[in-house]
């Protein structure tokens, strides 16, 4: 075992996080959750409103 | 006057001073370049005052567009995102307004030791030990408050934006720690820590973080809240944007090598600097498109909407600036780019067309909201200054691309006997035309500064007044 096979490694844990990360982002089961926080930009303005 | 902006929950007072800030240093900062991009044309403009020539003044105009104006911006945005999107006050008002103060006082000694010619000769990082030991101190103040905040938050997520700003925050404190580590001689002189080929590769894992964190993570988080906001629709894809935010901070730390291509740099670091580069296409490339898409159904907002014209146009200057640079990394690209006026064009490309242009426009945003007024003064200079802009960096980028090139073709142009067939000074001369439209371009960027500091102006004027009619009006309806 040598450095290349060091980094031959390093690349395949950077593949499999990136991959990970995807799959965690996408699968369904989080779906209703991120579009909740999607919508977090708007979600204090009634309080706006009612300041005005 | 501070009465109508006065939030029942959220500190706006340190957003307000901030946003001003940033208008009022984007002018100081903008001015010192206009003056140094003049003395490139005429340099008998340097006076023969020590203190008033281009290498003193250069580490000033830097300085105070990304720290003082890129930075009140940051502090700005984020101070008003962390309370918006977490729905609760700063964790503390007191260390929110040292923050403020910290960071004038920061500002304030730059522009005093740099012109005396007090210089670590790092750029980007060039203030003495002294000043950086305050920095840390001040930053250190700001983590607390922006961490504090989101640990206290009333929402179950922690919004987008907010992970841009945290990334920003973090990874500036490590790089401004090591890369300012130094051996003090006394307080206006210290030596780096490090040496040789370490110390520029620490330089450059900074300088280009710098950009990374600083100039690309923090505005980014900009983006994720005034975007939506203004376009009043959630961002595109919020799975896209986490994406988006991993694949961009655990690529962006490894680019720094491709600052110092073809030097005394081990080669592997250099190659390794410039394939991370060259993959760092991607995850820019997915955040602009994450970021136009959220006008998609909304593009007609774009005709009267001129702040959301300011931030979709950043983005695209964003777009073309990250296209940019990964092609200019690539060893046989940089032979001809680097140390050229290309350079020079390159970041101005990203620092006026994507960080100065979306910060005018999440300013612009919150201007009125910090006067307690519906909108700013006068919508029309909003437009003049969006053209202003856009056709100065225009006119900025492509005059240094033209000049770049130029430079980069008569450097490398031999003799058949070996012999260079251009002399340095023959290249200076035909650059002087570029120079001339650059001087031009950045001027008109300047004015626009000008105009929304008198809209600005006009805006805090009317505030009295204004919210008075809108208490009377409230109070006829009751």
């Amino acid at each position: 075992m040598d450095i290349n096979d060091l980094r031959g490694l390093g690349t395949v844990f950077a593949m499999i996080a990136f991959i990970s990360v995807c799959l965690w982002a996408y699968s369904s089961k989080r779906k209703s959750g991120f579009d909740e926080a999607a919508n977090l930009p708007f979600a204090d303005d009634e309080e706006d409103i009612n300041q005005l | 006057m501070s009465q109508p902006s006065e939030h029942p929950t959220y500190n706006y007072l340190v957003v307000k001073q901030f946003s001003v800030m940033t208008v009022i240093w984007g002018i100081v900062g903008m001015a010192v370049g206009v003056l140094i991009a003049a003395q490139l044309v005429w340099p008998a403009l340097n006076f023969e005052t020590p203190w008033l020539t281009f290498s003193r003044l250069r580490p000033l105009h830097t300085n105070a567009v990304i720290f003082a104006f890129g930075g009140s911006a940051l502090f700005a945005t984020s101070f008003y995102v962390v309370q918006r999107t977490c729905q609760v006050r700063l964790i503390s008002d007191f260390w929110a307004s040292f923050v403020f103060w910290g960071w004038q006082l920061v500002i304030l000694l730059a522009a005093i030791s740099l012109p005396l010619g007090y210089t670590t000769s790092k750029e980007y990082a060039e203030l003495e030990w002294p000043i950086d030991i305050l920095i840390t101190i001040v930053w250190l103040a700001y983590a607390y408050v922006f961490f504090g905040t989101i640990a206290k938050r009333k929402t179950s997520h922690i919004y987008v934006a907010n992970w841009f700003f945290a990334a920003f925050i973090l990874t500036v404190a490590v790089l401004h720690v090591v890369n300012s580590a130094q051996v003090p001689v006394y307080w206006g002189k210290s030596y780096s820590a490090y040496a040789g080929a370490t110390d520029a590769m620490i330089q450059w894992w900074y300088g280009h973080n710098a950009v990374g964190f600083f100039l690309t993570a923090g505005f980014l988080g900009i983006m994720y809240y005034f975007v939506p906001k203004q376009a009043e629709r959630p961002v595109y894809s919020y799975r896209l944007s986490i994406v988006h935010f991993w694949a961009l901070i655990a690529v962006y730390i490894w680019a720094g090598p491709h600052h110092l291509h073809y030097t005394a740099l081990p080669d592997w670091a250099q190659s390794l600097g410039m394939v991370m580069s060259l993959i760092l296409l991607a995850p820019s490339w997915g955040g602009m498109i994450n970021g136009m898409m959220t006008l998609s159904g909304a593009w007609h907002k774009l005709r009267t909407d001129p702040i959301l014209r300011f931030l979709v146009v950043s983005l695209s200057f964003y777009g073309m600036s990250t296209f940019e640079g990964p092609m200019m990394s690539i060893k046989t690209v940089n032979a001809l780019s680097h140390y050229t006026d290309w350079t020079i064009g390159h970041v101005h490309s990203g620092a006026l067309g994507w960080v100065a242009m979306i910060s005018i426009g999440a300013v612009y945003h919150l201007l009125p909201i910090m006067f307690g007024k519906k909108q700013m003064y006068s919508v029309s200079l909003i437009n003049a200054h969006f053209w202003l802009s856009t056709i100065g960096t225009v006119l900025y980028i492509a005059s240094m691309w033209v000049n770049g090139i130029l430079q980069g073709l008569m450097w490398r142009a031999y003799n058949t006997d070996g012999t260079l067939t251009y002399s340095f000074v023959q290249s200076v001369e035909a650059s002087g035309p570029g120079y001339i439209v650059r001087l031009i371009g950045g001027g008109m960027f300047l004015l626009g500064m000008l105009l929304m500091a008198y809209n600005m102006w006009q805006t805090a004027r009317t505030s009295e007044t204004e919210s008075g009619v809108n208490n009377l009006e409230t109070a006829e309806a009751a």
